[in-house]
């Protein structure tokens, strides 16, 4: 039984309890609702609930120690020669098996055998490397009796756990159904016991974001841990050069790519914060319903392209021209690729991150305000710039530590607007890099995990993780210690 | 009401401060207000009263023109100030609005520091040349507005912290520091407590001394207590306008006489 049909039944029992849990309800007060402590949707969704939730809970459990158990119960009838064999590595060998034991069930459908007959089944004495290859399962060598015999046994007990995990579940729908079904009565609080599932309900939704943040933290430390067990944490934190060798014999500093982002970054917010302040300040102060009806959605469409295509904006178009107009006529450099380009043009992509939240702070401002200031005879500038924006300040900080935070993460842009070239230099015309950009470089091409040129990616994505959290922290005290100004 | 018959009705000069002659107004479709004439005299406190709705708050916000503030609002008719019409395309709204002050019903102080709350139209308009002389402007204000020795020794904490009753004291010492010739106060006591009522209404008449003021209220018995004139409105019209004792005691129109009494609004 497939789980697809086994959530099926449970949830089509779920309704059936429904029905009937209402039905019970209403028959116990001879169908006088105003009799029942809850309405009688109450009653038939509490047997509902009973039905398919723990059903549907044993299943998710089920089907995540399933994969567990049947490795370890298979994983011992390899014999250790096998495992010696295969370069002393027993995941190459597992793989193996669960191929293999994929490959028998084509196998047996195929040349029509029963369990015994796929049971009987011998590696040493018919070809099965090339019945299997027949089926599409293809094998680097001849199939050993041993690993053979282990794919059979890690089949045959898959397939005794998955109809064990059909019956439990259904039982435990089947007790659920009846043990709610039998306890409904007049007095039974049904909508409290509702309104308790979705409490915990939304917990549970709370906890997964929590946990998997927690686990993200805990990955990044784990790796970055075996990081500077390779690597020292001096020469990480304190070296200003960044060149890795894959041969070994690299120096992996920080610095280079922390300035680098620092810089874009900074460049980005040069233009993203006062050109998107001020146009929020355009469209929340001085334009009329009509003109921010349509120039609001059209600045928002700017957040809804991919930073790809800004890439390409800045690899085509701005590079060359800040290139052309501005680096070799000051003789500041003559390469296209360079802060300055990555900068201005992740600046145009955060304009509608500040505009869009700093208009909607400047909104949140009352009304109260500006009619004080208007009746003491001040212009809309000064009301703005006197009332308006002291009073929205704080949000506004946020909008643009925010826009800061996405400038820090932001990688496709950097990679084509910045270059690849670690570099600790002044001159905004020049190619530099940053942390994100240089992860993706030592992680990508084909390299085992295990060497510090890989693991340093984990450190330099905990040291950005560090980063923006200071970010959010700040911005939160910022926004903590001026809130509530009006009011 | 009694104690209206013991209020000193003098009013002090008969000269015209605001000619209104046919406003009209209209908020898209509505038409809110109709066909008002009044005269407001200088040196006075004029009330006007009557239901929700009646216009009466509409009528106020012409005579500094905020309605200009409301984007489907359009104000007909003539208002003058001084003889000047203040509807006339020379005329600056903003200029008129710091010789026309307003306080608002729900206290508005800015989230600055009771100082810098004084002291804002003073800067905007730049009225003072020196810091000292910036002082003095804001510790007269407070002084007018009855506040200053609650907070003459923290004028640089915040004017949100004050209580109801202080900011809108604040808000009125906000109002004078611009010495204004007017001040339209748009139902400033129905936010606070009756002791701070009382303090605002003694302030009021206090007030009376140096400009006309124009108040908006929803009590009969303050309109009473603190006006020398009192117009009434009902439904976009101005009913009656005259003495306030007048108005109270001998109402010439029934509709007056059914509102005053509590038979309508």
């Amino acid at each position: 039984m497939s789980v697809g049909l086994l959530s099926l039944i449970v949830l089509g029992l779920a309704v059936l309890g429904y029905l009937l849990g209402r039905q019970r309800a209403l028959s116990a007060v001879k169908g006088d609702p105003r009799a029942l402590h809850s309405l009688p949707s109450y009653y038939g969704a509490s047997v509902a609930l009973f039905t398919a939730v723990p059903a549907l809970l044993v299943m998710v459990v089920w089907l995540f120690l399933q994969p567990t158990i049947l490795e370890t119960r298979t994983a011992a009838l390899i014999p250790q020669e096998n495992i010696a064999a295969s370069g002393g590595n027993i995941s190459l060998v597992m793989a193996d098996v669960r191929r293999i034991a994929e490959g028998l069930d084509a196998v047996a459908a195929r040349a029509g055998l029963d369990e015994a007959g796929i049971q009987a089944m011998r590696a040493d004495l018919s070809d099965m490397r090339s019945r299997l290859a027949e089926v599409g399962v293809a094998l680097g060598a001849n199939v050993d009796p041993a690993v053979f015999e282990a794919a059979k046994t890690y089949r045959s007990l898959g397939n005794s756990l998955h109809s064990a995990m059909a019956l439990v579940v259904l039982l435990a729908a089947a007790l659920g159904f009846a043990f709610a079904l039998w306890r409904i009565s007049p007095q039974l609080r049904a909508r409290n016991l509702v309104e308790q599932f979705i409490q915990v309900l939304l917990i549970a939704s709370s906890l997964i974001a929590v946990a998997t943040t927690f686990g993200i933290i805990a990955s990044l430390v784990v790796e970055s841990w075996h990081f500077f067990r390779l690597y020292p944490a001096g020469d990480f934190f304190f070296s200003t050069t960044w060149n890795p060798q894959f041969r070994g014999g690299s120096s992996l500093g920080l610095w280079p790519l922390v300035w680098g982002t620092l810089y874009v970054s900074f460049i980005a917010l040069l233009v993203a914060a006062p050109i998107g302040l001020m146009a929020a300040i355009y469209l929340s102060e001085y334009a009329g319903p009509k003109m921010r009806a349509t120039a609001k959605p059209l600045l928002e469409i700017l957040a809804g392209i991919p930073s790809i295509v800004y890439g390409l904006f800045a690899l085509v178009t701005v590079g060359p021209l800040l290139r052309d107009y501005f680096a070799q006529p000051l003789g500041l450099g003559d390469s296209s690729s360079s802060v300055m380009t990555a900068g201005v043009v992740m600046g145009i992509m955060l304009i509608p991150y500040v505009s869009s939240l700093s208009d909607d702070i400047i909104n949140a401002v009352p009304q109260a305000m500006r009619d004080g200031s208007f009746g003491l005879g001040a212009t809309q500038s000064e009301t703005v710039k006197r009332v308006v924006l002291p009073a929205a300040l704080p949000g506004i900080v946020g909008a643009v530590l925010l826009a800061a935070s996405r400038a820090i993460g932001e990688t496709m842009i950097v990679v084509m607007g910045a270059g690849a070239a670690a570099k600790l230099s002044l001159n905004p015309f020049e190619a530099m890099t940053t942390v994100t950009v240089k992860i993706v470089s030592q992680l990508t091409g084909d390299t085992e995990f295990a060497s510090p040129e890989t693991l340093v990616a984990f450190a330099l994505g905990l040291t950005l993780f560090c980063f923006t959290l200071a970010l959010n922290v700040l911005a939160l005290v910022i926004v903590r210690k001026y809130r509530e100004q009006y009011e | 009401m009694n104690d209206m018959r013991i209020l000193d009705r003098d009013v002090s000069a008969n000269t015209t401060k605001i000619t209104a002659r046919g406003v009209q107004v209209y908020y898209g479709e509505n038409h809110a207000l109709k066909d008002v004439d009044v005269d407001i005299l200088a040196g006075t406190v004029t009330a006007f009263i009557g239901p929700s709705g009646c216009g009466k708050s509409t009528f106020l916000r012409c005579l500094n023109r905020m309605n200009d503030t409301v984007a489907s609002a359009r104000v007909l008719g003539e208002i003058k100030l001084d003889g000047e019409d203040i509807y006339d395309k020379r005329v600056d709204p903003v200029v008129l609005r710091a010789r026309i002050g307003m306080v608002f019903q729900k206290p508005n102080p800015f989230p600055k520091s009771i100082y810098e709350n004084v002291a804002y139209g003073p800067r905007i308009h730049g009225l003072t040349r020196s810091r000292s002389e910036l002082d003095e402007v804001v510790e007269t204000a407070l002084k007018k507005a009855a506040l200053w020795n609650e907070v003459k020794d923290r004028l640089q904490s915040p004017g949100t912290g004050l209580s109801g009753g202080q900011q809108q004291r604040l808000c009125i010492a906000r109002a004078i520091a611009t010495s204004p010739e007017v001040l339209l106060m748009d139902e400033p006591c129905s936010a606070l407590d009756p002791i701070a009522t009382a303090q605002v209404e003694e302030l009021i008449d206090e007030l009376r001394a140096h400009f006309s003021v124009v108040i908006v209220t929803h009590s009969m018995q303050q309109a009473a207590r603190v006006s020398q004139r009192t117009a009434f409105f009902h439904l976009g019209h101005l009913v009656e306008y005259g003495e306030t004792g007048q108005i109270f005691t001998n109402p010439r129109d029934p509709r007056t006489e059914s509102y005053i009494t509590g038979r309508i609004g």
